[in-house]
């Protein structure tokens, strides 16, 4: 059950230091960045499918929404969906479907 | 050897004394009186005045790591900017101990090279998305790992002569 304070707490605005940022490689920044969950659902479907393949087996994904939005629900979704190894529009497909759910879902509680 | 305004004008000696300096910082005066037919008193003079001078600016000392077992890793690191904030992205940049050198140059935008070091790939990283992307004005970055090194030098004192 997800409280209203907690989901308010992670719908907030990032500083700039703690946006999360697209890379499709070692040191090759896109130039996209998210700094909130909601920038995030969207950037999933804008970036390169490369760079989502790049964050979700380096972990970072889960790194961030779990240490820096602090929501531990949606990280452990998305480590379920790294163990299915999908690549290309099949990662995005599900990778937008779990976190744009989870994003409604936690809009709805901070009402 | 003239001063004029803030430039200097080297004679003959002095562009001697700097070319044998770039090859081997280490050489006594007495060697390199030796070599150049003057006396040591008259190469510690000429070196005095051009390190008082800021002509020569350092004496530094290349490590061959590999040697001592280190592998780092090095890379070339080219930043896309907003042209209004170019400027001051590469000062910061310059500032960061990661890089080891910063320039801009213009071809068909404004972009910032610098080369970076780092103890290892993931550190690479880290300092790029931690440090770099952060930085406000920067647009995107692009990164090419060194996997062979052929050379590394100065500006060569003899293209001036």
């Amino acid at each position: 059950m997800i409280t209203f304070k907690s989901a308010q707490r992670i719908l907030r605005r990032l500083p700039r230091e703690n946006a999360f940022y697209f890379f499709t490689s070692i040191g090759n920044y896109t130039g996209a960045s998210a700094d909130s969950l909601e920038e995030f659902v969207k950037k999933i479907l804008e970036v390169n499918v490369k760079s989502l393949e790049f964050h979700l087996y380096r972990g970072d994904l889960q790194k961030w929404i779990e240490g820096t939005l602090e929501d531990k629900a949606l990280s452990d979704e998305i480590k379920v969906l790294q163990q299915s190894k999908p690549l290309g529009d099949e990662l995005r497909d599900n990778l937008y479907l779990i976190v744009s759910k989870h994003y409604e879902k936690l809009k709805k509680s901070s009402f | 050897m003239k001063v004029r305004s803030d430039t200097i004008t080297l004679d003959e000696l002095d562009w001697s004394i700097l070319r044998l300096l770039q090859s081997n910082a280490n050489l006594t005066y007495a060697k390199m009186g030796r070599q150049l037919n003057v006396a040591h008193s008259t190469i510690y003079e000429r070196i005095k005045r051009m390190d008082e001078q800021g002509v020569i600016k350092k004496y530094t000392v290349t490590v061959d790591l590999a040697r001592i077992g280190r592998r780092p890793v090095t890379a070339i690191m080219t930043v896309f900017a907003d042209p209004k904030e170019t400027e001051k992205v590469a000062k910061k940049l310059a500032e960061m101990k990661e890089t080891v050198e910063v320039d801009t140059s213009l071809s068909e935008e404004l972009l910032i090279i610098a080369k970076v070091v780092a103890e290892d790939q993931e550190k690479l990283h880290e300092f790029i998305a931690q440090k770099v992307v952060p930085l406000q004005g920067v647009l995107r970055i692009r990164t090419s790992i060194v996997t062979k090194k052929f050379k590394e030098g100065e500006f060569p004192i003899e293209f001036l002569k």
